[in-house]
């Protein structure tokens, strides 16, 4: 069996630390910054992951202070050289995606999209990006995406999915045509912006229990993209749901197809089984993968995904879902390793450039 | 195979439909413009009583927004949970090769042929003068 | 093992003497409540009438599949909206099936959802006499639930204690859609009462608490809102568990009705997993969470799950346990059960009268 760090894997989710303000400033134009310093803004982490909470970081993988995430140099020992990293997608959840000024979150998504270029992917050229936008204002999100798209170590869209309306609403409609004109696939990250609940039962008491409803929220939203016809009018689209649990996805398909079947004419554009339309267009991020407690219900889910395409590695660094060495859910079938660790991942993120020659093929 | 005949075509205009049973099976005769079809009053969903759904048109897309509606009355939505059926082929809209209802050839034909046989009409008298649906079992 | 097919086993099923856990009576209209309402609240009823947390005075905020949701077949032919006559719910549901128990949940009109909590409660007290006058004392195949006013702790209480004694009441009738997560202490005293009377929570599908259908916000479709009924299950079951519901409450029983089941094994790995980590913050969980799951909570099966691999059916029950399916039509609902046809699988007889009558005996503890 080839060791995983072997196959160089493609790491599809790691987050670098949350910007603080005072990081921020270089990146902000004068305007911007003179309302960030005149009006104290700051303390930006989105409130989905408090800082201190088991959670948001591995204790080996805390700064100064307790920061999650730490530096580059420490990204580069637990992560990158640990795993033999070939390429590595930071997705830097900053409030600005949760910010309700269209503008103040437009100003800031720009300042953290150019602080990752200039101090995460300048410094290492395994690294890439998502883009952040300010997702209520998809005209403002579109310039971001265009202004972004010309450097190619930007190789996806973040959003939340925990957003202020369904994913698939038209009003969003922009920002997946801009996605798969540059070849970006949409990723949807775990969070909310909490302009609501992040259940329809209302607010929860605990940060375990706002983080286990993630999983509802990626099965709402997947079904919104879905029912709203998204991948019908953007064919080439493609969306990661990153972070979201991935074994309630067979369930979620079953229940789909038995509710297309009934309710078809109320979307008539869902011209194909939901089951269908994810194999094609909706990959999942590995970790934190909510592993069934023996082997052979594992076998079982993974059979019930019922294809190899859809998963894709990541480390989800530094947040705690794996410990010691166990980066992937034990008993993986050794096929799916290679696929999960590279293939995937190359074909979603066209812009990686990754490119297999024989050496890489195990 | 026996040939049934089951209803005076006059009976069944265009756009309408009955519910005959035959044989021990209640099957649906629709007229559809003039054309007749037979199918097993029997969703292969969950059984409900499929030929008693509502008939719709079918409601197609390009893309979000657009609706092309066409062919009224030809799709059978089982009074049940709603899946579609096609009247003239029996087959489930969204799942056409697994699912589908058992449907009948059917004919019409004159009295007078009728009455020379071999039909079953047991319900009642054939005249020389109408025309017959029938339908092979 | 017989492996007999359900779908051919109707006398079988006759002979079984199933329960079915959830079938919806309906008020022939809102008259019919008049009887057991005063004077104070029939005015209340046709002066401002039924006011929830929605668009509409007359309708759904997402219009349904079908006419009253019901299946096209349901309307009594002696008039009158589906559910809402006896002699044809014996007729076309009860006799041909052999539903030995039927546990009624009356979802329209909502007591619980009212805008005006105190016309709220009288609703429910009406609803509860209603059921019991009309439907359990003509039918004893028919048992009820207890519909409270929920949001109002006190008032819930009342109620179950005031309609507890009629050996007709099975269980306390709550929905999903709570004004805030229902393991929150606001509803323990209901929790508390439950396990007072020994009667079972049927938390069933639906309920308007204004908040959006989705995390996300509020979707456009029927086709989404018809599917986060189900999913608002999960979040749900979470709060019972992470407020410590069942620690507190370890003797209350908990049937989640109309919300599927595919999703009840990938939910407590994933509590499982979290609660492992995050323990800190709720050190009152003493078990993981799938222990509590596995101790209290039934999953009614209806809709059941339809894996186009039937073999994957096997597969989740296994993953749920057998004892915890109970059997629920939602008759007269669009998207009903047939009980003889809806498993498509081959079930032991054990399994069959695990199902659909000995689990639900246990939970609701029937005679
Ligand atoms: S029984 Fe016909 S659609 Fe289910």
């Amino acid at each position: 069996m080839t060791e995983f760090r072997d196959l160089g894997p493609i790491d599809c989710d790691l987050h670098p630390p949350t910007p603080r303000m005072a990081e921020l400033l270089p990146y902000l134009d004068p305007h911007w910054r003179e309302v960030m310093l005149s009006r104290g803004i700051d303390g930006l982490e989105l409130a989905s992951y408090p800082p201190g909470s088991p959670l948001s970081a591995r204790p080996e993988w805390r700064g100064p202070g307790g920061r999650p995430g730490g530096d580059l140099a420490l990204i580069q020992r637990e992560v990158l050289d640990r795993w033999g990293t070939r390429r590595a997608i930071l997705n830097c959840l900053h409030g600005s995606m949760a910010m309700f000024s269209e503008d103040m979150a437009a100003a800031l998504a720009r300042a953290v999209n150019d602080w990752i270029a200039s101090e995460w992917l300048d410094r290492d050229a395994r690294l890439a990006a998502s883009i952040l936008v300010a997702a209520r204002s998809p005209e403002l999100a579109v310039a971001e995406i265009e202004r972004r798209a010309e450097d190619a170590r930007f190789v996806q869209v973040l959003l939340l999915a925990g957003s202020e309306l369904p994913l698939g609403r038209r009003g969003h409609w922009p920002i997946y045509a801009a996605a798969e004109r540059f070849s970006l696939p949409v990723g949807i990250h775990a969070g909310s912006a909490f302009h609501q609940p992040m259940t329809s039962v209302g607010w929860p008491s605990y940060v375990v229990e706002d983080y286990v409803s993630q999983a509802t929220g990626f099965q709402h939203q997947l079904l919104s993209l879905i029912g709203e016809g998204v991948f019908t009018r953007f064919p080439r689209l493609k969306v990661v749901l990153i972070e979201s649990g991935v074994t309630w996805l067979p369930g979620f398909l079953w229940r789909a197809n038995k509710e297309w079947r009934a309710l078809r004419p109320e979307v008539p554009w869902v011209d194909r089984s939901p089951i269908e339309i994810v194999r094609e267009h909706v990959r999942l991020t590995l970790q934190p993968f909510d592993s069934p407690p023996d082997a052979s219900a594992l076998a079982a889910v993974i059979g019930q995904l019922g294809s190899d395409d859809l998963l894709l590695f990541s480390s989800d660094f530094p947040h705690w879902q794996w410990d010691g060495e166990d980066i992937l859910p034990k008993a993986l079938p050794e096929v799916l390793r290679s696929r999960i660790a590279l293939d995937n991942p190359r074909q979603t993120y066209p812009r990686l450039g990754v490119r297999l020659g024989k050496e890489c093929v195990s | 195979m026996t040939r049934h005949v089951v209803a005076p075509s006059a009976e069944i205009a265009p756009g309408s439909r009955k519910l005959v049973n035959v044989a021990g099976r209640s099957i649906g005769i629709f007229n559809l413009g003039g054309e007749f079809f037979a199918l097993l009053n029997r969703c292969p969903h969950q059984g409900g009583s499929l030929c008693l759904g509502e008939q719709v048109g079918l409601v197609l897309s390009e893309e979000p927004g657009q609706y092309c509606y066409s062919r009224p009355r030809e799709m059978l939505r089982c009074p049940w949970h709603g899946w579609e059926f096609d009247i003239r082929t029996g087959q489930s809209w969204c799942d056409p090769k697994r699912m589908r209802t058992k449907s009948y050839p059917v004919t019409v034909e004159p009295g007078e042929a009728l009455v020379k046989g071999p039909y079953q009409a047991d319900i009642f008298p054939v005249s020389i003068e109408a025309d017959y649906v029938v339908i092979d079992l | 093992m017989s492996g007999a097919v359900l779908e051919r086993s109707r006398t079988d099923a006759a002979r079984l003497g199933m329960v079915d856990c959830d079938i919806h009576p309906m008020l022939r209209s809102e008259r019919a409540l008049f009887p057991y309402l005063a004077r104070r609240w029939r005015d209340e009823l046709e002066t401002f009438g039924l006011r929830t947390r929605n668009p509409f005075v007359g309708s759904f905020a997402f219009p349904k599949a079908t006419p009253a949701l019901s299946r096209r077949d349901s309307w009594p032919p002696a008039g009158g909206p589906p559910g809402s006559d006896l002699s044809f719910m014996r007729a076309q549901y009860l006799d041909p099936y052999g539903i030995e128990t039927g546990i009624l949940q009356t979802l329209i009109p909502s007591g619980k959802d009212q805008r005006n909590p105190a016309f709220g409660a009288a609703l429910c007290a009406a609803l509860n006499d209603w059921q019991i006058a009309e439907w359990t004392e003509p039918e004893p195949r028919l048992k009820a639930a207890i519909t409270i006013p929920a949001e109002d702790a006190e008032a819930s209480v009342a109620e179950i204690e005031r309609s507890a004694p009629k050996s007709d009441f099975v269980s306390i009738f709550l929905t999903t859609r709570t004004a805030e997560p229902l393991g929150r202490k606001r509803y323990w005293p209901i929790f508390a009462a439950a396990e007072r009377t020994g009667l079972a929570l049927g938390i069933h599908t639906g309920g308007s608490n204004g908040l959006p259908m989705t995390p996300g916000g509020w979707p456009s479709f029927y086709f989404e809102e018809h599917m986060a009924n189900a999913f608002a299950m999960q979040p749900l079951l979470a709060s019972l568990v992470l407020e410590g519901v069942f620690e507190a409450f370890p003797k209350l029983r908990v049937v989640l009705i109309e919300g599927g089941f595919a999703w009840a094994p990938a939910l407590a790995w994933r509590l499982d997993k979290h609660w492992a980590r995050m323990r800190p913050e709720v050190p009152h969980v003493r078990h993981p969470p799938s222990f509590y799951i596995r101790r209290q909570v039934w999953f009614a099966t209806q809709p059941v799950e339809e894996p186009p691999d039937r073999a994957d059916l096997r597969t989740l029950i296994d993953w749920i346990g057998w004892e915890r399916l109970v059997f629920a039509s939602d008759y007269p609902h669009w998207d009903m059960d047939d009980p003889q046809r809806a498993f498509k699988l081959a079930l032991s007889d054990g399994e069959t009268q695990a199902v659909f009558r000995d689990n639900a005996r246990l939970a609701y503890r029937l005679p």
